[in-house]
């Protein structure tokens, strides 16, 4: 996500000199003043909008009432919230790793839905397995079907120079067809049934849920432990690992890293095989978690959401894994929103696309805001 | 990879790649001709009968009766093609071969898939034509971004506010109304596009991404917090279909040109101008210029800045009168994302189309082809599944950008922002 803007050797070197010597406070600034200025004023937006549309004061105050309530409230709320944030951390950590590495992945959706549809067929196929073993290795399906899938888009960039940009983008309307296609084969579609939805995934292969001691409506997973090892897998690939240094030295500057000997062709394939492989297993978590089986469009968007946390988290696992929890808070308590306050649960997208404005403009946010940053830090990394 | 090539005396690196690209048409040549010879095998008494006219034209042609051998015919050519381009192509003559095999091969596709049946070819081009208008419309939207370099994934979220736009104002005010108003607010996210990316210096690709996402959300949420409760909002007139007199006559390209509505007659046209715009006019240099080098582009008192806004501007207009269409063009109401990512298939059309207005129109076309072709499949019961089909453009589509076949070249300066010194 680094654009450089302009050549002015002068002006960088002045810059540099003034990033060290206030470095505390504009990473201070970047890191957290940015995202919750972003979260808040999206906020507002949002209670414009409902305004707009014709919502009284008093519904609006009820329906953000019923957003704290319904993500942190209780323990439904949280539950609800963690089983949300699972697969949207997972594929967004795909996309940040693509990010350091200099790829800009649209194919989360398309490399999620094939990895969920492998995860469902693997379970089904061998339904003998006992239990963690069946688990396991259909999420293994998923995560490796979602890295093959991927990789197309990293082969045809490393060889021709395709931009991953079309390419994924492609890829996820062909795995749309795809995976209607493959949802009608006698193999794969439910008995007795003639719309496009699976066989349902095995008990041996569901991941179990960790609260229904408590309540049996509570849902939260096992893939919440999934979903932190995934976190700090990637930590460890991308800053204590060799390959993950020649991701960030390729995403900060390609030219350099190829001289410095990485292979850039190389890296490209495999950044976006490990993307792709995380993006399936978020798809492999929502259908042995949550879904039980796969439909058309059972990723919901999440692969497109994924991109918006990537770039809230900064690209860093620690952060795409806080973005995820506030997405999934959203998420939550925007189903919460709607039954409470009947405010539709689209204005939490709104929500989430004007916080990606404000994180990804940092220019626009210090127009707006201006008192909340120096003065002379302006015109920082666009 | 890179560096091997560069270490290659680049006049010998050319010519390599030139026999390379004539090779790989060559045996793509000779694949299309097995795969006609072997599947796409018709028995030699069948035949294939294509109705040219429907009762009520004014002139009414014969059918067209199309014997099972002339995909023999079809093999015969397309593997002649693909051994000349394999022994001795140029690349003059590797577009050309290209182009004319896959016409062949549609054609031999067609005489299979109706073999001992009928089948309305006026009536499938003229839906071909129909299904073309938004993606030509979104396609053409990103030739005006793309060629002052300003990457357009926002065309989706465009054409969703114009159609959206056009339901609820075409409402309220009458069609007519609506469709200005769809023109003027995708006008307004082009606007947005281009302050977020000329003026935040936002990368272009996240901004695109974000105003999809906004757009969506936006659209949604009125859609279920509004006209949920108040149709009446929701209903807009439709266009209705105006023959040209005379030339809606001429038989199979009249119902296809001349028999529709607003939409396709606005797409030709602005394609039209579009392409004399850009290539003929002072302006549409200009506007190049800044695509391929923009800082020689300032140097020489060209605004960069002020060029980018108005092109980026102008292709959310078009992109707006686009997704008119989906409503105020064909069903008169709002659905949730209606627009189901025809606005990823225009940015696909733009580049089959190689950055050209026209490229764009006819690309547009093969999509919309595909498209029609796709639903009518299903009636003549072929054993290829209609999702397969549905996939050939878009696997097209990363065929030419992975430029396996000719080279697809964006403009120079493309998705990078400018700084003025």
């Amino acid at each position: 996500m680094t654009t450089s803007i302009g050549k002015r050797a002068l002006d960088d070197a002045g810059r540099a000199l003034l990033q060290r010597t206030a470095r505390g406070r504009s990473e201070f600034e970047d890191l957290v003043v940015v995202p919750v200025f972003a979260v808040i004023v999206a906020l507002i937006l949002g209670a414009l909008i409902m305004l707009a549309t014709g919502v009284d004061l008093p519904t609006i105050g009820k329906s953000f009432v019923a957003l704290a309530v319904g993500s942190v409230g209780s323990l439904n709320a949280l539950s609800e919230t963690l089983t949300a944030s699972i697969p949207l951390v997972l594929a967004g950590l795909g996309l940040g790793l693509g990010f350091r590495a200099g790829l800009f992945n649209i194919g989360a959706e398309g490399q999620l839905l094939l990895g969920g549809t492998a995860a469902v067929v693997f379970s089904f196929t061998f339904p003998s397995l006992p239990f963690p073993l069946l688990m396991i290795l259909s999420l293994i399906a998923g995560a490796a079907v979602g890295a093959l899938y991927a990789s197309i888009a990293g082969i045809l960039k490393a060889t021709t120079g395709a931009h991953e940009v079309i390419s994924t983008i492609m890829l996820n309307l062909i795995s749309y067809r795809l995976l209607e296609y493959l949802l009608r084969q006698p193999y794969i579609q439910k008995e007795g049934r003639s719309d496009p939805i699976s066989k349902s995934v095995p008990d041996a292969g569901q991941l179990p849920r960790l609260l229904d001691w408590i309540d049996p409506n509570l849902r939260l997973h096992a893939g919440v432990f999934v979903m932190l090892l995934a976190v700090a897998f990637v930590w460890w690939l991308l800053f204590r690992s060799k390959i993950g240094f020649a991701f960030r030295a390729s995403g900060a500057n390609p030219d350099a890293a190829r001289y410095a000997g990485m292979r850039s062709g190389l890296v490209i394939v495999a950044a976006m095989a490990t993307a792709g492989a995380l993006a399936g297993l978020a798809g492999a978590a929502q259908v042995q978690g949550v879904l039980g089986r796969a439909s058309p469009g059972f990723s919901a968007g999440i692969g497109f959401d994924a991109i918006a946390l990537a770039l809230l988290g900064r690209s860093h696992p620690v952060g795409i894994l806080l973005a995820g929890l506030l997405f999934g808070g959203l998420e939550a308590g925007g189903r919460q929103m709607q039954v409470d306050a009947g405010v539709s649960i689209d204005l939490i997208g709104i929500i989430q696309a004007l916080i990606i404005v404000f994180i990804a403009a940092p220019l626009l946010v210090r127009a707006i805001f201006p008192w909340g940053f120096r003065k002379d830090a302006k015109g920082g990394k666009a | 990879m890179t560096a091997a090539t560069t270490n290659a005396a680049s006049g010998e690196k050319i010519d390599s790649g030139k026999a390379r690209q004539a090779r790989i048409t060559g045996g793509i040549l000779i694949a299309l001709a097995l795969l006609v010879l072997f599947v796409l095998d018709v028995g030699t008494g069948e035949v294939a009968t294509f109705k040219l006219s429907r009762p009520r034209d004014a002139i009414v042609l014969g059918d067209l009766v199309v014997p099972g051998s002339f995909n023999l015919l079809v093999a015969a050519l397309l593997a002649f093609l693909g051994v000349r381009q394999f022994l001795r192509g140029g690349v003059r003559w590797s577009n050309l071969s290209i182009g004319i095999g896959l016409a062949l091969v549609i054609m031999a596709f067609l005489v299979w898939a109706t073999a001992g049946k009928s089948f309305s070819l006026t009536g499938m081009l003229q839906a071909t034509m129909v299904r073309a208008v938004p993606i030509a419309l979104g396609g053409l939207a990103g030739v005006l971004s793309e060629r002052v370099a300003v990457i357009n994934i926002a065309i989706e979220g465009m054409l969703l506010a114009g159609a959206f736009t056009g339901a609820l104002i075409g409402s309220l005010l009458g069609s007519w109304l609506g469709l200005a108003a769809a023109v003027m607010v995708g006008g307004m996210f082009g606007m947005m596009l281009a302050a977020l990316v000329v003026t935040y210096r936002m990368d272009q690709i996240i901004a695109g991404v974000v105003i999809n996402l906004l757009v969506l959300g936006l659209t949604s949420y009125v859609t279920s917090q509004v006209f949920a409760h108040n149709r009446s909002l929701n209903n807009a007139q439709v266009f209705r279909a105006w023959k040209v007199p005379l030339l809606g006559d001429i038989p199979v390209l009249g119902p296809m040109l001349f028999q529709q509505n607003l939409f396709v007659y606005g797409a030709l046209i602005l394609v039209g101008v579009s392409t004399y715009y850009l290539f003929y006019t002072k302006g549409g240099l200009r506007a190049r210029a800044v695509g391929e080098h923009p800082r020689a582009a300032d140097t020489l008192g060209i605004d960069v800045y002020w060029t980018r806004y108005f092109h980026v501007t102008l292709a959310g207009m078009v992109a707006g009168f686009g997704g008119a269409w989906f409503t105020l063009g064909s069903v008169g109401r709002f659905d949730e994302n209606m627009t189901g990512g025809r606005g990823y298939i225009g940015l696909a059309a733009m580049i089959f189309g190689r950055w050209h207005p026209v490229g764009a129109l006819a690309a547009a076309l093969v999509f919309g082809f595909a498209d029609s072709l796709q639903q009518k499949l299903a009636l003549l019961n072929t054993p290829i599944p209609s999702e397969f089909l549905a996939m050939a453009p878009y696997i097209a589509t990363m065929i030419v950008v992975a430029g396996l076949i000719g080279k697809a070249r964006p403009p120079a300066a493309d998705g990078k922002a400018y700084v003025k010194e």
